[in-house]
């Protein structure tokens, strides 16, 4: 692996995926969108409509609120940057990668979460009521989600002895059949739930409302605007696609290159999009189904995730 | 069947065991709990047929058999017609709510792994090394059974109870013999019914059938 791992292909390979998951990601929302509005039966904007909000944003002027500090103007780039490292270190599309030595479960989350924190901040730095609210009802979700993620991780990595996530992929490419494992299914309905959380999703969060009372991740972002608010928007399509993309990796991972073969590559990187797309028109489909959960219900929902997360760690254990 | 296949049917069928009881203490919609219930059946039965596939044991199957037209058929429409006839159709007050119940699952769960780890290290194979899952749904059938207020959620905790009692004789002994399982279930499918006339009367006397009623005296 380390032979080549410096190589100018393996640092192609990384540039290729963060160019191709950034490219995707407003995309993904783009499609998510459309699909919610064609089974509602409105015509929708088109799956291209992200992509053209965000170049509009971004030519925009970014207006701060009077009387915010440097973490308002911080947090965007906090934000987009951790978020950038984990698309760069996840095995999307190779499981060789000169970046390999960080893909490390726990340094992702705590980056994940790196990111939710710098947002909630802000939220608390406008000052406003909604902000406020916002901050708080993002880190309780984040302080519940957090760990479960963790625990998910943790009972794929135990049949691999490893935590890095491209051990875990290749572990599972090893032996298909752990797929059917009682650990695979219960970690993969509690990372399902907890993505759900993560990305401000039906039934957790409603990403297509602006209603105060229920809004988590707007009413964190309500004051950016401008370049600052493209910031937060493609942060949060690419924090969407790359939780789908580790779920579909961690579950499925069949199509991923391992090797660096310019052939291999780009069947990967097919083949992830298929399979990302898939995951995001299913979401997108089931979100028409589903009501918004009470705030205080989310609770339940996420203590229920982190259950399975801890029998699916249990499991792994009796069931070896 | 060989082992593998065998060892991986055995643990998908005790995961989907526990993921269903869990589910059914997650879950507030009456209806949808006996819904789990009917499939938490099939899987007993699941269990019990692997197992005499295993074994090539005829008695394994009759007794899934048994398990599967008692707890998969006959039990359901029991439920399904109390709580047709009752008015609720929701667990609206469990004794203690539901985030703290799936805390306190996962603390029965791993206590459950810990009580069977010394069964497990007296014959290790496929089987007894499920038996915390066995264990574990008994644990969760007993706190359904103290932690929930109306008749007919107190009814499933009890079953889920029998089924995890079942589930880790299957596990640790290969299953009982048919006369054994006969009598047990024949009792079950009595107290059922009696609970369920039980709950009717309740119904009719208080107009719900919140057992905390039963507690004080009335004229």
């Amino acid at each position: 692996m380390n032979a080549y791992s410096f190589s100018v292909a393996g640092i192609g390979v990384v540039l290729l995926q963060i160019l191709f998951v950034v490219a995707g990601a407003p995309l993904l929302v783009g499609l998510m969108r459309q699909i919610r509005a064609r089974l509602e039966g409105r015509v929708g904007p088109g799956v291209g409509q992200p992509w053209r909000d965000l170049r509009k944003l971004l030519s925009k002027e970014a207006i701060r609120p009077h009387g915010t500090s440097w973490i308002f103007i911080g947090a965007p780039l906090v934000l987009l940057s951790s978020t950038l490292v984990i698309v760069a270190v996840c095995p999307f599309i190779s499981t060789v990668s000169p970046l390999d030595g960080v893909a490390d479960l726990f340094a992702v989350v705590s980056l994940l979460l790196l990111g939710t924190v710098a947002l909630a901040l802000a939220g608390l730095d406008t000052g406003t009521a909604f902000g406020g609210m916002g901050a708080s009802r993002g880190v309780t979700v984040a302080a519940l989600a957090e760990p479960t993620i963790l625990l998910a991780g943790f009972a794929l990595s135990t049949r691999v002895g490893s935590s890095n996530l491209a051990d875990i992929v290749e572990g599972t490419l090893r032996v298909p059949t752990q797929i059917f494992s009682p650990v695979s299914l219960l970690a993969a309905v509690a990372l399902a739930v907890v993505i759900l959380a993560e990305t401000g999703r039906l039934p957790v969060d409603n990403p297509s409302t602006h209603l105060e009372l229920t809004m988590i991740h707007e009413a964190m972002a309500l004051e950016y605007a401008g370049r600052d608010l493209a910031v937060v928007e493609l942060a949060s399509a690419l924090r969407l696609t790359l939780l789908l993309g580790l779920l579909a990796n961690l579950f499925v991972p069949w199509g991923i290159a391992t090797e660096a073969t310019p052939v291999a590559i780009l069947a990967a990187s097919a083949v992830f999009a298929i399979k990302v797309t898939a995951l995001g028109a299913v979401l997108a489909a089931g979100e028409v189904f589903m009501a918004k959960l009470r705030l205080f219900r989310v609770p339940e929902l996420l203590a229920g995730s982190f259950l399975f997360g801890v029998l699916a760690v249990s499991a792994s254990f009796f069931l070896a | 069947m060989s082992t593998t296949t065998y060892t991986l049917a055995l643990n998908l069928i005790c995961g989907a065991f526990l993921l269903v009881a869990v589910l059914m203490l997650l879950r507030r919609d009456l209806a949808a709990i006996v819904r789990l219930l009917t499939i938490q059946g099939v899987l007993l039965a699941a269990l019990a047929a692997l197992l005499g596939a295993r074994e090539g044991s005829l008695e394994l199957y009759a007794v899934a058999l048994g398990v599967l037209l008692l707890k998969a058929v006959v039990l359901p429409i029991v439920l399904r017609r109390t709580l047709r006839d009752s008015s609720e159709a929701r667990e609206t007050k469990p004794l203690v709510n539901v985030t703290a119940s799936m805390l306190a699952a996962t603390l029965l769960t791993l206590l459950a792994y810990a009580l069977s780890r010394p069964l497990v290290a007296l014959a290790p194979s496929p089987a007894t090394e499920a038996v915390p899952i066995g264990l574990a749904v008994v644990f969760l059938g007993f706190f359904a059974l103290v932690s929930r207020r109306r008749a007919l959620s107190q009814v499933v905790g009890f079953l889920l109870m029998d089924n995890g009692i079942s589930a880790t004789a299957f596990l640790v002994a290969g299953g009982v013999p048919v006369i054994v399982e006969l009598g047990v279930s024949l009792d079950l499918l009595l107290i059922v019914l009696v609970l369920q006339i039980l709950a009717a009367r309740l119904q009719v006397t208080f107009g719900h059938t919140d057992l905390d009623e039963l507690r004080e005296l009335r004229d």
